[in-house]
């Protein structure tokens, strides 16, 4: 059975139709990633997934429950949790206090303690700037606190807008690392990204949207394969 | 050791100056909205301090306290009822609606109790203390004293607890606040509610202090208080204690060295000398808007 299961999902800016009827599946356990060019709807469908926007028109099924138009927070306590484009974090607050507060709907506090050591541990970085102004870290920090901060929320669902934008190669091979790391200890990923490379190179599965609407689907193989994405998404060659 | 009396006297006002412009930051902080409305929150938090203790014999403490809760529940009120809907509507709009709200509010209380001034029971003996020769009653004392202890709960509320963490958090990207889980809308509430009842303490403070109450009391200090709020940089708690403080000893010095007609020109000539010179205010970085 498909963890989530979108279908005919239609979303609005106003008079803007930004989702034009997608549907699309993420089971248990997978990487699933979202490639399109800029302006395509990725962010708007993560942010429709997430509660931050409403559809209106169509379903989504999390574990068999709808969530289309819950709010944010029901949403968070249901297991999905959702690294926004550009990061977000709360550049007033220290690095220590924005994980804490991935943690926000969390009441076990034993628990709330090991996994800030886990998180610790997976990006030493983030200890040694723990007492740290967020606003102050790099870009590749500010991205490792964002993924640490969600990680906080024990998501089942880890939903990841871009994790790569504007970060150096180096930086991005080590996300993609803790990305694949967080895949194989049972969280489930949906991944957007622009590096498709990157993406399909670790992903089971790709959709591709195009102006709000999927144009194409398969499995990362197919995709790379493709003609049709080499052109368009993989630089060609 | 005169000058010293009058700075006394002008940290004592600052500080009810101070606790207003609290309300005024924090709201801003959270939603960008100058709840003009909030001097009303400050004259019935005075009305409220003063029925408790000449009607129901109440100390000032309890008042005090009693002040703070019912402040606490109108302004929650206000914002459900009279904000919430305008969340996504142009500041504008809600900028006249708090100016309505504002209205309604003063004329409501002199509709339920009429124009005419009260007069505030004592509830301290005054006793005055010579301290390096200056002059400080015990109402002085006890202001800056209530005034001190409020701030710090508060710094302690907004740093140190959970629900603190999260009005940071909003007033700084209240979206990714709500991929934390956190309830916006709770959270807003919070800090109408936090923000009021230091507008109620201050209400009580200066009726013990000041002695004389109306229903439109609070349109000078909530000015006065907005002013001390941009002063110290709008949405900055810090800032707002301070440009407070700063505020109570300009007026007072201005008054002290015989210009007491300009002791009100005073705050606006603040006013427009910051938004010149340093519009971000004393604790406000010159950075860019939030997009
Ligand atoms: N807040 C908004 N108001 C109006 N239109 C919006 C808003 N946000 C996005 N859009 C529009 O919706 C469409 C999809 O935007 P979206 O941000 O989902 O694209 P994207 O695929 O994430 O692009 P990118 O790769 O550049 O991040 C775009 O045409 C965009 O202009
Ligand atoms: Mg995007």
């Amino acid at each position: 059975m498909s963890m989530l299961k979108v279908d005919n999902l239609n979303v609005y800016y106003g008079a803007i139709h930004a989702l034009k009827g997608v549907s699309l599946e993420v089971n248990e356990g997978e990487v699933v990633t979202l490639i399109g060019a800029n302006g395509a709807g990725k962010s708007t469908l993560l942010k429709t997934l997430s509660g931050l926007l409403k559809p209106k028109e169509g379903t989504i099924d999390y574990l068999g429950k709808s969530i289309a138009g819950s709010a944010a927070q029901s949403i968070v306590k249901a297991g999905i949790s959702h690294v926004p484009e550009g990061r977000r974090v709360f550049a007033n607050m220290t690095v220590e206090e924005n994980i804490e507060l991935g943690a926000f709907l969390r009441k076990d506090s034993q628990g709330i303690k090991q996994d800030f050591e886990k998180v610790y541990a997976t990006f030493p970085r983030l200890l040694e700037r723990r007492k740290q102004l967020s606003g102050t870290l790099s870009g590749g920090e500010q991205q490792m606190l964002a993924m640490g901060r969600a990680m906080m929320a024990k998501p089942r669902l880890l939903l990841l807008d871009e994790p790569s934008m504007g970060l150096a190669p180096l930086m991005v091979k080590t996300i993609f690392q803790v990305i694949k790391d967080i895949n194989k200890e049972g969280t489930t990923i949906l991944l957007v990204e622009q590096n498709a490379n990157m993406a399909l190179s670790i992903a089971d599965r790709a959709y591709v949207i195009e102006t709000g609407r999927v144009i194409i689907s398969g499995t990362a193989e197919e995709l790379q394969a493709s003609e049709e994405v080499k052109l368009a998404y993989l630089g060609g060659h | 050791m005169e000058w010293l009396q009058q700075l006394i006297n002008g940290i004592s006002l600052g500080s009810i100056y101070a606790l207003i412009a609290l309300g005024y930051t924090m709201v801003y902080g959270i939603i960008k909205l100058i709840n003009f409305a909030h001097g009303e929150v400050f004259m019935v938090g005075s009305f409220i301090g003063f029925i408790s203790i000449s009607v129901w014999g109440l100390g000032f403490f309890p008042a005090l306290l009693l002040s703070m809760t019912a402040c606490a529940i109108f302004g929650v009120l206000i914002e459900r009822i009279a904000y919430k809907r305008l969340r996504n509507a142009t500041r504008i709009a809600a900028l006249i609606t708090a100016i309505g709200v504002s209205l309604l509010i003063q004329n409501g209380v002199i509709y339920i109790r009429g124009a005419q001034p009260a007069a505030y029971p004592d509830v301290f003996a005054n006793t005055s203390y010579n301290f390096f020769g200056a002059q400080i009653s015990s109402q002085a004392i006890l202001i800056l004293s209530v005034s001190v202890a409020l701030m710090l709960i508060l710094q302690f509320i907004v740093h140190k607890t959970k629900i603190g963490k999260a009005m940071r958090a909003v007033s700084h990207d209240a979206e990714a606040a709500k991929l934390m889980g956190i309830n916006v809308d709770n959270i807003i509430s919070a800090t109408f509610a936090i923000g009021s009842a230091l507008a109620g303490a201050a209400g009580v403070i200066f009726g013990v202090y000041y002695t004389k109450i109306d229903p439109l009391m609070g349109v000078i200090p909530g000015v006065k208080a907005f002013v001390a709020a941009v002063l110290g940089g709008i949405g900055i708690i810090p800032g707002a204690m301070v440009g407070g403080l700063v505020l109570g000893v300009v007026e007072t010095v201005v008054s002290a060295l015989g210009f007491s007609l300009w002791r009100d020109a005073a705050a606006f000539i603040i006013l427009i000398l910051i938004l010149i010179f340093r519009p971000a205010g004393i604790f406000g970085k010159n950075t860019r808007e939030k997009v």
